[in-house]
Order: C-alpha cells, then structure tokens, then sequence
C-alpha cells in the first residue's frame, strides 16, 4: 500500500510552486497512492550491474564554438511578459533573502 | 541587533576554527555557458543596458535548448589543472531545480555526481611567507543567474521592498564553482587565510587569463563556510555560510567576525544554527539568512538536454603544459630575483603591484628602482585621484624615467615633476623633459657663480662652514638650488659649496 | 475539379510543382475546409491569418521561375507545441494563452524554408499529457470517425486535422506515443523518428530524453517527404544526430513500387499480443501479419521481456523530467500571472501554476517532483533509467533476429469521451504498445491496418533499429499498397462524410 500522505502532497506543491486546494490535496493523495504503487515495480526490475540509461542513443562532446549569435530585442522580450518596465521584467516583492 | 561576540584570542583559545571555501569564478569568454548571447563578463560587454544580452534560452523560453560552450569547457580544464586537479574522464551536467525569478528556467546547469575537476590542492602564503596547503574538493561548471533589483522600502534592499525588477543578462554566464574540503589548523591565521585562499584563486584566474577575475563586479564570489569545535573534540562542529563577500579584505574580516560570533554563542551554552548569513561591508557584521531546511531540496538529476563531456586526453595534456607558472611558485621567484626584504616584497603584493613592477623591471628598471616607484610617489598620486596606481602609467615610462635619473639628467625630484608631466599626457619622459625644461644643470661654471652669489649673500654661514660646521653648508645649498629652480644636483652643489669656502 | 483537400500530400505537390495548381488555391481550399468543418472537430486551436499571403508569395516565386522545393506551397498543420514566430503557441495550456514566441521552431523554420504554409496550430492535451486531448485547456479534439470517440492524444488535432481533409501534412510530436497513438485511432500514418533525428529546438518540451517531433499524415510517403525536410542536424540541440539520412520519401516509393516484404525478417513482439489487447484490435493484427507473410515476410515471435516494466518505468522518467521543464512557467517572463496586491512573487508562482495548469498537468509534476526528491531518486528515477537500458538490451537482441518488429499500435480503437479521464491509470496503461519506442529511442510507425467491429480504424505499429527510420517508411509503404489494393484505396477515405457548414 502507499505510503504516500497529505503531508507528503503539500510538500510536493511547496516544491513544485502549485497553491494546490484542498481538495486537490486530497484527490492527489488518492491518486499518488495509486500510481506509486503501480510504478513502485521498477525497483524489482533491476539489480545493481545495469547501468542507468539517460540518453537513448549514446553521445559526448556535443559543444558549440564561442562565437556570439543574435540577441532578442526588448521589443521580442517583453512581448509576453507579464509586467516589465521597458528595461526589466517585473516581479512582486521577493520574501526571504538574496541568493 | 546586536550579536554577542568573543575576543578573537579567547575564540581561539577555546575553539579551533574549521574553514570551507566556495568560490565562483565568471569566465570571460565571448558567449554565455550554453547560449550563443553575449557574455556582460566578457570586456566588451561590461556596459551593456538591462535584457540585451538575452536569447531565448536566456529567458528560458518554452522550447529553448543548451548547447555546451567549448572555450568554457577548455577555460575549466586549465583552472582545474590550475587547481592541481584531476580531469574527469567523464563528466556530465545536472539540474538543480530551485523557484526564484533570476534562474530564467526555475533550475541552474551545473554538475553534480560527476564534475570536469575533483582532488586538488592550492598552495598560498601568509604575509609572514608562512605556507599552506588548501585542499580542493571540486571544481564544476555550471551557469550564472539574472540580477535582481529591489525597489521602494528604505534601503533598497530586499526587506520592505514593493517589487523587484529583472534582468537576465548575467543569467547563463559561465561560471566555474571550486569547492574546498574542510580546512583545520588555521588556527589564528584563518582570518588571513581566507584573505590569502581568494587571493591565491584570484592570481590563478588571472595568470590564465579566464576571467577579469574583479571581486567588486562579481567576476569572483565567495562564500565562506566557518565552524568551532571545542578543543579536543573531534566531530566538526555546526557550519554557517557566509555569502555575499565582495572583496578581500571583506572575506577575513567576515571570518573573523563570525569565529567570535560563534564562539560567544558556544561559550554561552547555545548552539549554531545551520543557516546562510549575509555580510554587510558598511557595518562589518553577518546577519541571518535562511535556515537549511528540507526546502533545501534541488531534486538534481542528470540534464536531458546536455550530453556528458569526456575530455580529450591530449587536449588536457596540451592545457596542462601551457599552464603558467603558479603564482605563489611566481612570488617566491621573484623575490628571490629582486632581493626584496619579506616587507618590501609584502608591500609590493599588498598594493597588487607585483605584476607591474614585473613589467616595470622587464623593461629595464632595477627591482628596487621599480619598488620605490610605484609604492612610493605613483601610489601617493594614484591614492589622491583614487585610482588604481597601474592605471595611471605604464611600466616603460616608469623604467624610462628611472634611466634618466640614473644616468644623471634628472635629480629626484626633476623626476618627478617629469612623472607629473607624463601622467598629465604630455608624453613619454623624454618628451616631458624637453617640453618643460627640466634637464640638470650641469654647467660648472653656472654652479659655481651662483655658490658663489650664495657664501657671499650669507657670510655667517661661511664662517661657519669654515668653522668645521660642515652642517651649515645647508642653507646655502638650499639657496643654490633655489636659484637653479631645483634643476640642479643636489651632491654635486654641496661639493661645490664646500669648495668653494674652504677656498676663498 | 478535383477537390484539393481530398488528395494526397504528393499528388497535390504534384499539381503545385507542375503550376495547374495555386498554392493560394490549394491553401483557400484547405482554409474553407477548416471552416466548414473545425467547428465541430476542433482540430486547430489558431489558423494562421497570414497563410494566404506566404501563399501568393510562393505562387509568385515559382511564376518567376525560382527554383522551389517539391513541397513549396503545399499546406501543412502545425502542432500547438511548437514554436512558431508569429502564431500564438500554447501546448495546449492556460498558463501559455496567447504567448506568441519569438522564434520558430526547428522543424517549423525548415517547413517554412521548404516554402510549406502553415495553416495553422492543432489542438493537444495540455503539454502533451494524455492520449485523449481531453486534457487541452481549449476544449476537447473530436475523432472525425466518431464526434464522441477521442481522437487519441496528445496529437489529437494533428491526427484529426489530417483526417478530416482539413490538412495533408501535419506536425506532431511523440513522447510516448502522441503521433502514434492517435494516428492509429484517426485511421492516419504517424512516425516518430529515431531519437535525434528531428530536432527538439523549439519544441515546448515534455519529457527532453523521450521526446521527438515527427510527421503525421494519411499516408506513408506523405510523412516520408515531411520527414526529409524536417530530419537532419541542428546545431541548436545537443541531442540532435549528426549523420546522413537517406531520403525516406525515395524508400517509401520504392517500397510502395516495388514491395519490400521479400525476405525480410518480421518479429510480432509477444508481449503486445495478448493482453490488454482488444479482441478485435488482435483480428485485424492476425490479418496484418498474413498479409506480411503472404508477400513473402518471414514472420517470428521475438520477446521483449522488459515491455512488462516500461509503462512504471515511463511513467517515472516523463513526470521526472516534466517537472523540471514545466518549472519556467512562473509568471516572470511569460504566460499567465494570476496576483493579488500584497502578494510575494512566491504566493504569485504558487497561484499562477495553481490557476494555468490543468489537472493532469498538477498530478504528472507533483509525481515527478516525488520521484526526484531526496530519498526516493534512487528507487524510482534511478530504477527506471536502469530499466530503460535493459529496454534497449532486449531490442537489440530482438534486432538481433529480425529485421523489423511490428504489434497493434493502440489496444483499442477510439474510446468514448470521459471514458478514461477519471482514472489516470487505464489512461497510463493504454499507452504500453507506444512507450517502449520512446524508452529505447528507436524509430516507429502507426499505419492503418483496417477497422475494428466498432467500425473505427485499428492501427499497425511498425518498430525499427535505431538509425533504419528508412526501413519504416519502405515496409509500411508495401503494407499500405497492399492494403488500399484490397480495400480500393486508402482506408482515411472510408471515414464517414463530415457535414459541412456554411461559411
């Protein structure tokens, strides 16, 4: 059975940036539950020795040459932005400190 | 508030000080770590206005993809060699998935598991020449974020601010992080170590030429981890980390301050908490930032959109054997070269000369020469226009004024007002000499008649002088050289003098 | 004369090349069929107001003789999940209404550069999640087979657009099956490429190490000849393949002319044909696979063992990846910013996510935000990277035997609207025919292979090494020669006839 808990979803949401309700809350406890059990069956699936495959086909190396390319123009920039100041994107006040 | 803080020599009595270093270093290259915008911590970019120096991956546009930098690449490889580390044979990118509005993507490239350098060991110098050995973890690549400004509140800062703005030029510059293991036996040095540890990583990154390496623009960042264990204790104790250090000197007294903030905390029976602080240059205090928390949990996983980069093994021997030489392996040379005292050479190091006075003696100048130069009356100058002393002229000048004094044409202090002349930009020495007249007068007979002119206008000073009280001959020297609007030398006027009395 | 949106891609590029035929002919005419019958379809999401005008432009470059591309003023549908300069590119989403991007896609600037129009963006689940389209933010794609059947997802507008006569060519873009998967149940031909092979850039990313855009159309050269213009490098996407692709339009024809079956080894994969599979899904794969033999295929049983953890396996990478590249729609930059004064920039992401993002969306990020968190990554997103490789073992040794793997490209035909939409996991299993492709990156095909006793089209998948996309094209060309000779044409004509509206 799952482990998964309230607890654990709001967490999640906190992570994940989502003001989940509480009844969303609820239905993805449910739901989670359920899903984590029936994909839980990978970890039986493997053994130590099989190596993990993050690229389907198998490259390295893969680089560019330093040398500039074109830029967006303000105009390009802001086009979508949800609030900006001609120069700057604009954001509500930051809680918490600088990175 | 207020923190409570221990005398350092008592902090250091009861506590021994364990010492951990990250430093960010922005490399210069001509584009961004994983985009073809132009990188603002390249030269030509310094001055560019808000969001042009931004493509779609800089704003993290839906369907916008990474591409590896290869002159980063290469640029990272030299620093780890640099740093005495190992080159991984593989190594590859990761996502560290944080929300915060200037990572444009909501998670920053940079390597985890698997970084390009790992085991090395940096060897820097106290001022005493004392040495150490810093242990290097790592070095990895990764991205830089955007700049965020905060507006309305009191202070500008982020507390009380209404809105933030954003700009994402910086967002994807390249960065290298070099991470050190945990450092004991710093003991009282650990102040000056860290000073020394950001200065060794400076020069490093300077003889590369990676990277402007300027602490003030953030081409160099450092984030100082300190912890206290009680003597004879063997477990490290609980870590702070101190960010936001923007110079050298503001990286020891950042140390300093928080050994004794922890100490007091310690010695009262209280605990540390693990927790990011801020360091205020304008008060010389941290304060606390966030706590470590689970929040703190970046879910990295191997970046799908990036392939691993596997080093060529002849292009890393190549790296290696075009490495310069160390810096502190340079001082220790030049010192020897110049015959510096220990204080004479620490000035030169102190006031960032070491490299200009270099150049100063490649062009012809003896060492002590140089020395007294740019420590001396260019430093003087360069403190009054609150300049660096390098900027306001070049070593051959410096080393053409010098040839002048030495071979006679110019008294000290012709040269310096010929030194004026130059920084002015009325030339080269040469041409500040014959510009404004300044050539010693070496005329015997002008000298003479106006020794002469002198005894005669003064002749209790003669009488004195032919008194035995050779001491007298000063005034009169004075008075010759006044005459001669100080275009004469002043050892070749008192000989005269001394003749000239004893003659008449 | 003959109706320009009932003709196949190549006969109307036919018609275009050879000048008896305007692109702004051709381009009005799949226009008035969008209006006439998209209002009930719902295929497209935008139509592009400028394409009459890229039209005439084509027309009066080819009238001054210029050399064009042999598609050059034929029209095509693009995929909402690709970036398109000018065209409003949503992914189906809420949090991206309206967004216009200011760059295009790869894949869409080399259509263009081909001189294709585009006529417009095709509906899809909301960031490709789902097989249904029932998760697009804009309303639900119907399955021009049967307005209360699903036109499978997350394609559904592409696959619809196609047929429903309302475009030849499409984009798509196949994370687990999302060309596949609804070309197989629209009765069209879907390939998702070897994984590489069309570049990602500009393509709203789902799940970066599985997903591949891709052509959809109704009929095998038509996707060929898409594929050839949109294949090849890109210097703007680390994965994408440097190596040179043979023409897969060349291999279509040959296969279609000459039969291509003669000898080649054919391996029915047992663990997609049997359970979970309908039964009649299974009749009309039984069929497909005589027909293969009887032109002379030599037809084995071969096993992918690992089929059995793909979908746990998938269903852990996808939301894994998707939550982290579903983290830059936070209201900064770009889409939907939901605020309330007072607000910090956090509580604003928070409800900007919470309002633009649909419920499949929430549940596929918190589900990859779990499988990433400390603790668990080991057991779950380790776990499943691992199976992905043991995947990949099995299709070697399986390729090791034969050369071309076929199974049903769907269990079912189209099922019913709301069906499935409450249980996410029947939707999840449905995609287990689909998924092993994306995991393993090799190249697949969906082809109709006739109807089910519903009388909805049932679909054939097509699996290749990786790198033989061309063997696709040349095998499903002979399979679907030989299939429109029984049934006397191509089975997208036997779709009932839409009711088409007054303009």
């Amino acid at each position: 059975m799952s482990e998964i808990t309230r607890e654990q979803v709001q967490h999640l949401a906190g992570l994940a940036r989502i003001a989940l309700t509480d009844d969303e809350v609820t239905s993805l406890t449910t739901e989670l539950g359920a899903i984590v059990d029936a994909i839980a069956k990978v970890s039986e699936a493997v053994g130590p020795d099989v190596p993990a495959t993050s690229h389907p086909v198998p490259l390295a190396n893969v680089t560019r040459a330093d040398v500039e390319g074109g830029t967006l123009t303000h105009e390009q920039a802001f086009a979508g932005a949800p609030s900006h100041d001609g120069e700057r994107f604009r954001v509500s006040a930051i809680l918490g400190e600088e990175q | 508030m207020k923190d409570r803080l221990m005398d350092f020599d008592e902090a250091l009595e009861r506590y021994e000080p364990v010492l951990g270093f990250e430093v960010h270093v922005e490399l210069g290259t001509r584009t961004k770590m994983f985009s073809a915008a132009p990188n603002p911590a390249h030269p030509d970019h310094h001055d560019a206005a808000p969001n042009t120096l931004i493509d779609p991956l800089s704003l993290g546009l839906p369907g916008s993809l990474p591409v590896v930098n290869e002159e980063a690449v290469r640029y990272s490889i030299s620093l780890g060699l640099a740093l005495g580390c190992e080159i991984a044979e593989s190594s590859r990118f990761a996502r560290k998935n944080y929300y915060y509005p200037d990572v444009p993507k909501n998670y920053q490239i940079s390597q985890y598991d698997e970084p390009i350098a790992f085991e090395g060991e940096v060897e820097i110098e106290l001022a005493d020449g004392r040495r150490f050995q810093i242990p290097i973890e790592r070095a990895h690549m990764e991205e830089d974020a955007g700049k965020l400004t905060h507006v309305g509140g009191a202070t500008g800062r982020i507390q009380g601010a209404e809105y933030s703005l954003v700009d994402y030029n910086r967002a994807g510059v390249p960065l290298v992080e070099i991470v050190t293991k945990p450092i004991v036996g710093a003991e009282r040095d650990a102040p000056e170590l860290a000073k020394a540890y950001v200065a060794a990583i400076r020069d490093i990154v300077l003889s590369l030429g990676i990277s402007e390496a300027r602490m003030e623009r953030g081409n160099l960042r450092c984030d100082a981890n300190v912890s206290l264990r009680p003597r004879g204790q063997e477990r490290f104790g609980t870590r702070t980390e101190t960010k936001n250090v923007n110079s050298m000197r503001s990286v020891e007294r950042a140390v300093r301050y928080e050994i004794q903030r922890q100490a007091a905390i310690l010695a009262a029976g209280g605990t540390i908490v693990q927790e990011t602080r801020h360091w205020h240059e304008d008060t010389g205090r941290t304060s606390a930032g966030r706590p470590k928390s689970d929040a703190d949990d970046y879910r990295y996983f191997p970046e799908p959109d990036l392939l691993p980069v596997q080093p060529d093994r002849a292009l890393v021997e190549e790296l290696r054997a075009a490495l310069p030489e160390q810096p502190v392996a340079r001082k220790r040379r030049l010192k020897a070269e110049w015959g510096f005292t220990d204080l004479e050479f620490q000035d030169v190091v102190n006031a960032d000369l070491l490299a200009t006075v270099e150049a100063t003696v490649a062009a012809g100048a003896a060492p002590g020469s140089a020395r007294k130069w740019w420590t001396g009356e260019i430093a003087r100058l360069a403190n009054d226009r609150g300049v660096e002393a390098s900027s306001l002229v070049s070593p051959e000048h410096v080393a053409e004024l010098q040839r002048l004094v030495d071979g006679g044409a110019l008294t000290d202090r012709l040269a310096r007002q010929a030194l004026e002349g130059v920084i002015a930009g009325e030339g080269s020495p040469t041409e500040v000499v014959a510009a404004r007249g300044l050539q010693v007068v070496s005329d015997e007979s002008a000298l003479v008649a106006a020794v002469d002119e002198a005894l005669a206008a003064q002749p209790d000073v003669l009488q004195k002088i032919r008194d035995g009280k050779v001491q007298a001959a000063g005034a009169v020297i004075g008075a010759v050289m006044k005459a001669m609007r100080g275009q004469a030398d002043a050892a070749r006027v008192r000989e005269i003098v001394l003749e000239r009395a004893s003659q008449a | 004369m003959t109706d320009l949106t009932r003709i196949d891609g190549a006969e109307l590029a036919g018609l275009l090349a050879s000048g008896e035929v305007s692109s702004v002919e051709a381009t009005q005419a799949h226009l008035d069929r969008i209006a006439a019958v998209d209002g009930e379809i719902h295929a497209f999401l935008h139509v592009n107001a400028g394409a009459l005008d890229e039209a005439r432009r084509i027309d009066e470059r080819r009238a001054a003789g210029e050399q064009l591309h042999e598609l050059a003023g034929a029209p095509v549908a693009i995929k909402d999940v690709l970036c398109t300069i000018g065209m409003p590119s949503t992914s189906g989403s809420r949090i991206l209404e309206g967004w216009v991007p200011p760059y295009d896609a790869t894949p869409v600037a080399r259509l263009k550069a081909a001189g294709l129009v585009a006529l417009g963006k095709t509906n899809m689940d909301e960031f490709a999640m789902g097989s249904s389209t029932e998760h697009s933010a804009y309303g639900p794609t119907r399955n021009p087979w049967d307005r209360e059947r699903i036109p499978g997802g997350s394609g559904g507008g592409s696959a619809a657009a196609v047929a429903a006569f309302e475009a030849p060519f499409a984009l798509g873009s196949d994370t687990g099956g999302s060309i596949r998967q609804p070309a197989a149940v629209t009765g069209s031909v879907g390939v998702k490429p070897t994984y590489g092979g069309v570049s990602r850039y500009g393509a709203i990313a789902l799940a970066s190490s599985l997903d591949q855009v891709g052509p959809v159309s109704r009929t095998v050269l038509d996707s060929a000849l898409i594929h050839d213009v949109i294949g090849g490098h890109d210097p703007h996407d680390s994965t994408s393949l440097q190596r040179e692709w043979p023409s897969f339009a060349a291999a279509a024809r040959e296969g279609a002319a000459a039969g291509s079956l003669q000898g080649l080894k054919v391996g029915v994969i047992r663990e997609l044909d049997s359970e979970g599979i309908a039964p009649d899904v299974h009749a009309r794969f039984q069929e497909a696979v005589r027909l293969i033999e009887g032109a002379g295929g030599e037809v084995v049983e071969v096993s992918v063992p690992s089929i059995e953890y793909a979908v746990a396996a998938y269903y852990l990478i996808l939301p894994a990846e998707a939550s982290s590249n579903l983290a830059r729609f936070d209201s900064v930059r770009f889409g939907l910013r939901v605020e309330r004064p007072g607000q910090t920039v956090e509580d604003v992401m928070a409800a900007s996510r919470e309002a633009g993002f649909g419920a499949e969306v929430k549940r596929r990020i918190i589900l990859g935000t779990y499988a990433l968190s400390a603790g668990y990554y080991d057991a779950y997103y380790g776990s499943a990277q691992q199976v992905r490789t043991l995947i990949q073992r099995d299709f070697d040794a399986a390729f090791a035997q034969v050369d071309l793997l076929v199974s049903p490209a769907a269990p079912t035909t189209a099922f019913r609207f709301g069906e499935k939409v409450g249980d996410p996991l029947a939707m999840y299993a449905n995609d287990i025919t689909t998924i092993p492709a994306n995991l393993a990156g090799i190249p697949g095909m969906a082809l109709p292979m006739g109807l089910g006793d519903d009388g909805l089209p049932v679909g054939l998948q097509l699996l290749a090494p990786l790198f033989e996309d061309a063997r696709l094209y040349r095998a499903g060309a002979t399979i679907e020669a030989l299939l429109a000779e029984q049934w006397g044409g191509i089975l997208a004509h036997q779709a009932p006839q839409l009711t088409e509206v007054a303009r």
